[in-house]
């Protein structure tokens, strides 16, 4: 696929993305509200945040799998849907998902050849040369497509579902891979092996990643960038080991402070974060972590905090941006 | 919970509405002229007049409706074809009728339906409850087997013709008009007929009831209550009341069949109830009773399913927000 | 293009035993399913005595009698007895499973699919055309299916065509309720959004991924309809409905031989085994399909 743009053209560039579900009898769950982002190419961005932040909506909005209420997707340079941009077709032939794997994500009545194969036949390959192509995609993910081609779904692994999932979406020859929850449900052992497989793939195809997750080692381990996502919006981004190390947001904070510790000396002494989150489809007014947020101020709930530029490190928080009105925002500056 | 009702019964309207339009159609799907279809074939010129004023038929189809629902609301389909008496009075007798035959079936059927359904249910694992399992499951297969009206049939053969038990047809002496359910010589009519509607769905309750009943019973808080010591006759007593929702709706469906079934069972009787109506209407092609009669046994269908629905938002809290 | 497709696999492919498919599967379920296959077997010589009925009934089911009329079972020949015109009944059973048959099958597989089709339009439609089929279809569920059957043979005035096209009308919404059901739990499935994420078109993803999942628990239900038409046909028939004398029928036999229960009561209970008999098969074998199918894949 040819590289349109050149190398410092973003690969993908979400602006102001936002998805309503509308509530039947009246409101609507705000799963993705105003979210903004750049990948660059070859990097992989990761995203993360507790379930029901917005990960998978977005994640489904960057292939308009759901058609976003508002907000723009420029990919390579071209807008999507646009007169004069990439079309649709073409997004979902350059971009892929890889979905969790779960009892749904491989059609239980096609052999895995035949799943990794409807790709290629979409584009218009005859069937001898999809099944073709889908062989080599199933051997690039290390499954031997004689033994693993003819079986169905049932007759798979865990693991090897996941990997059937992964040649899916290699089977068209992406440049992007939006990874969501690729890993999640595998066990730990069988998640470093598919783990240390899309990185290979990552470097011998010069794929690049969305990679989505909850879990927060995964990312940190596999991510150049990252997006830390409160409710549908962005709360934190940034290089993957600043925003690791010196987190901004508070909520950045709390996440990391609430994984677990292998060091016995450095239990969690107390609960970082009380309650669970707020409904989606009533959101707090001003910042939506303020409910929860331990130095909450009045400010917080008066504006909603810019989540700052794309580049560098920013937090969509009073406290980091001087002038805010937030008591803490003047030891920042 | 009003808010339940209320949408329920909003839902049942448009539904209702749409039965009324399928039998308004009946008779634009007989073949031939509409006007002949609802008209006696003697009728005079001055009959003929009437009846076109009445239907509207020089007018278009919606205003035909309109004034043919406005007319039905008012208890009025016009005239019987065979006998020239109003439809309104033919389907009222024969409802009626046909209600006495439900009011035995439906009971019967159920009382013996879930009674047996949850003695199987209920049963301990072993012999006893095999064979109570295999008696359920064959009779609910044998149920909705069998035809119902030959099922009468056989009856009929057996315990009136064979055995001269009970008397094979009709209701009695005074007939329709002279029945009484208190008398007991009347009540004789009414043995064949209730036990062959009763019977079918039997199996079928018993089936349901069977599989609600375990159901509950594998449920943890039969556990606890059996934990805290409760005697079993009262764990059976809490396990039915909670099985009692999901069994009320098959009972509601099963109702609904009971409804038709009375169609091909009452001819076999000469029960002079809304089937042998019917079968009489085929027969005389008497299209404004057939469609009479259709619309009040489907009205009747509705609200009952209606009925079913609301009574189990009643009793069981999580249908309520569906 | 980049390297991936230029690796083709090796020339000769070694050849591997077929794996069983879904339908290996569950035809493998049927036959250790001895209920079924007994039922099967029975329902198998039913259809074969239906459709080779010449070359095997005694004698021609029209032929009429004056002299031996309403004659008990096994007289000279009659192993069955004879009707009200002196019509063997045996050979009458044995065509009159061609209509019974005929009105069973046929209503059911064009329920199956307009129905099916327009289940899986509206459900993966959705949106207000689903809604308009949807509540268009609870409408027609909203009668007693014998009384819809009823009220439109006995508008369209009797007739074995006009009997099968009230109970195609009868199931579609059934049929149809299944399909839409079944399409709107698998679109929202994850490999659907997989394949919608490869850019096919509607058709394909309906095709490839939506029908060969949809099918199996339309065909169960549409297996279960066979009984229940048998029934209503023969109830049609019964009543003066469907099947017109002399053609020999089930339901129609009964109606004439009732008359007869105080000459000879059990020749004329005869008609209704047969349906009773036939439409049992056809329950069993469509539970045996239904347990055989619901092969937990996961």
């Amino acid at each position: 696929m040819p590289d349109r743009g050149g190398p410092a053209q973003p690969m993908l560039i979400a602006a102001g993305l936002r998805k309503h579900f509308p509530i039947p009898g009246g409101g609507a769950v705000r799963a993705v509200d105003g979210v903004s982002f750049s990948v660059a190419k070859g990097e992989t961005l990761g995203v993360v945040g507790e379930s029901g932040c917005g990960k998978s909506t977005l994640a489904r909005l960057l292939l308009h799998l759901v058609r976003p209420d508002a907000g723009e997707l420029v990919f390579d340079g071209e807008a999507v849907g646009a007169p004069r941009g990439i079309t649709l077709k073409e997004l979902r032939r350059q971009a892929q998902m890889v979905f969790q794997d779960s009892a749904s994500s491989l059609n239980p009545r096609m052999p895995a050849r035949d799943s990794v194969a409807f790709g290629p036949r979409v584009l218009g390959r005859g069937p001898a040369q999809a099944a073709a192509e889908a062989d080599e995609a199933l051997r690039r993910v290390g499954l031997d497509p004689m033994q693993f081609g003819p079986r169905y779904p049932h007759e798979l692994s865990g693991g090897q579902k996941q990997r059937v999932n992964i040649a899916r979406a290699l089977a068209l020859q992406p440049r992007l891979v939006i990874l969501d929850e690729a890993v999640s449900a595998l066990d730990k052992s069988v998640e470093a092996q598919v783990l240390s497989l899309l990185a290979r793939l990552k470097r011998e195809l010069g794929l690049t990643y969305v990679f989505i997750s909850h879990d927060l080692a995964v990312v940190r381990h596999v991510s150049d960038r990252v997006l830390v996502m409160y409710l549908g919006s962005v709360a934190e981004s940034g290089p993957a080991d600043d925003v690791f190390a010196r987190p901004l947001h508070p909520y950045t904070r709390v996440l990391l402070a609430s994984r677990l510790s292998m060091d016995p000396d450095r239990r969690v002494e107390q609960a970082p974060i009380v309650g669970d989150p707020p409904s989606p489809a009533n959101p707090p007014s001003g910042c939506r972590f303020r409910t929860r947020c331990p130095h909450a101020e009045p400010v917080c709930a008066d504006r909603v905090p810019s989540p700052g530029s794309w580049d560098g490190h920013q937090a969509a928080c009073h406290m980091v941006h001087p002038g805010s009105g937030h008591s803490a925002a003047a030891l920042a500056a | 919970m009003a808010r339940t009702i209320l949408w329920r019964l909003l839902y049942a309207l448009p539904i209702a509405f749409g039965v009324s339009l399928v039998c308004f159609m009946l008779v634009y799907i007989a073949p031939g002229d509409p006007l002949q279809t609802v008209l006696p074939p003697d009728a005079n010129a001055e009959m003929i007049e009437i009846v076109k004023r009445a239907y509207g038929f020089d007018k278009p189809l919606p205003v035909q409706f309109a004034q043919w629902l406005w007319r039905a609301a008012h208890g009025d389909f016009g005239l019987s074809v065979a006998t020239r008496r109003p439809v309104s009075l033919e389907v009222g007798g024969a409802l009626a009728n046909t209600m006495v035959l439900a009011v035995f079936a439906v009971p019967l059927s159920f009382a013996v339906g879930a009674g047996l359904g949850t003695l199987a249910g209920c049963a301990p694992p072993g012999r006893l409850g095999r064979t109570l399992d295999r008696l359920v499951t064959g009779t609910a297969v044998m149920g909705v087997s069998v035809p119902n009206y030959w099922l009468g049939l056989v009856l009929v053969i057996v315990f009136a013709v064979e055995l001269s038990w009970l008397p094979a047809s009709g209701m009695g002496m005074g007939g329709s008009d002279g029945f009484s359910v208190l008398r007991w010589a009347d009540l004789h009519y009414l043995v064949l007929p209730v036990v062959t509607l009763a019977l079918v769905p039997v199996g079928i309750i018993a089936r349901s009831t069977r599989a609600a009943v375990l159901e509950v019973r594998g449920q943890d808080f039969v556990t606890t209550l059996r934990a805290k010591g409760l005697t079993e006759l009262a764990v059976v007593r809490h396990v039915l009341k909670n099985a009692a929702p999901g069994m009320l709706a098959v009972m509601g469906l099963q109702f609904g069949y009971l409804m038709g079934g009375s169609i091909l069972v009452e001819p076999v009787f000469a029960w002079p109830g809304s089937g042998t109506l019917l079968g009489r209407a085929i027969v005389n092609r008497d299209v404004p009773v057939l469609q009479g009669a259709i619309l009040s046994l489907a009205l009747i269908f509705v609200a009952t399913n209606l009925a079913v629905d609301l009574l189990q938002a009643a009793m069981d809290p999580r249908v309520r927000r569906a | 293009m980049n390297s991936q497709t230029l690796a083709l696999p090796a020339a000769a492919p070694v050849r591997l035993p077929p794996r069983p498919g879904y339908w290996g599967m569950v035809g493998g379920r049927l036959r250790r399913d001895p209920v079924t296959v007994v039922f099967c077997l029975l329902m198998l010589a039913i259809v074969l005595a239906a459709v080779f009925a010449p070359l095997i009934s005694p004698f021609d089911p029209y032929k009429e009698s004056i002299i031996f009329r309403l004659k008990p079972f096994g007289y000279r020949g009659h192993p069955l007895g004879t009707d009200e015109l002196g019509r063997d009944i045996l050979a009458r059973i044995l065509y009159g499973g061609r209509s019974a048959l005929l009105m069973g099958v046929g209503p059911v597989v064009f329920a199956g699919l307009v129905g099916g089709s327009l289940g899986v339009l509206a459900g993966y439609a959705g949106g207000w055309v689903g809604t308009l089929v949807m509540r268009t279809m609870d409408v027609f569920y909203a009668f007693p299916s014998v009384l819809l059957a009823v009220a439109i043979s006995g508008a369209m005035g009797g007739g074995m065509l006009n009997g099968m096209i009230a109970l195609a009308l009868v199931f579609i919404p059934a049929v149809c309720r299944v399909a839409e059901t079944a399409t709107t739990q698998v679109r929202g499935l994850d490999f659907v959004e997989a394949a919608r994420a490869t850019g096919a078109g509607h058709l394909m993803i309906v095709r490839h991924h939506l029908l060969g999942n949809v099918l199996a628990p339309v065909l169960v239900y549409a297996s279960s309809l066979v009984s229940v038409s048998i029934l209503l046909a023969s109830g049609l028939s019964f009543l003066g409905l469907g099947v017109r004398p002399p053609v020999p029928d089930w339901g129609l036999m009964l109606s004439t031989l009732r008359q007869a229960i105080y000459v000879q009561p059990w020749v004329c209970a005869v008609p209704g085994a047969a349906i009773f008999v036939t439409s049992m098969c056809f329950n069993l074998v469509s539970d045996g399909l239904r347990s055989a199918m619901d092969v937990r894949l996961r």
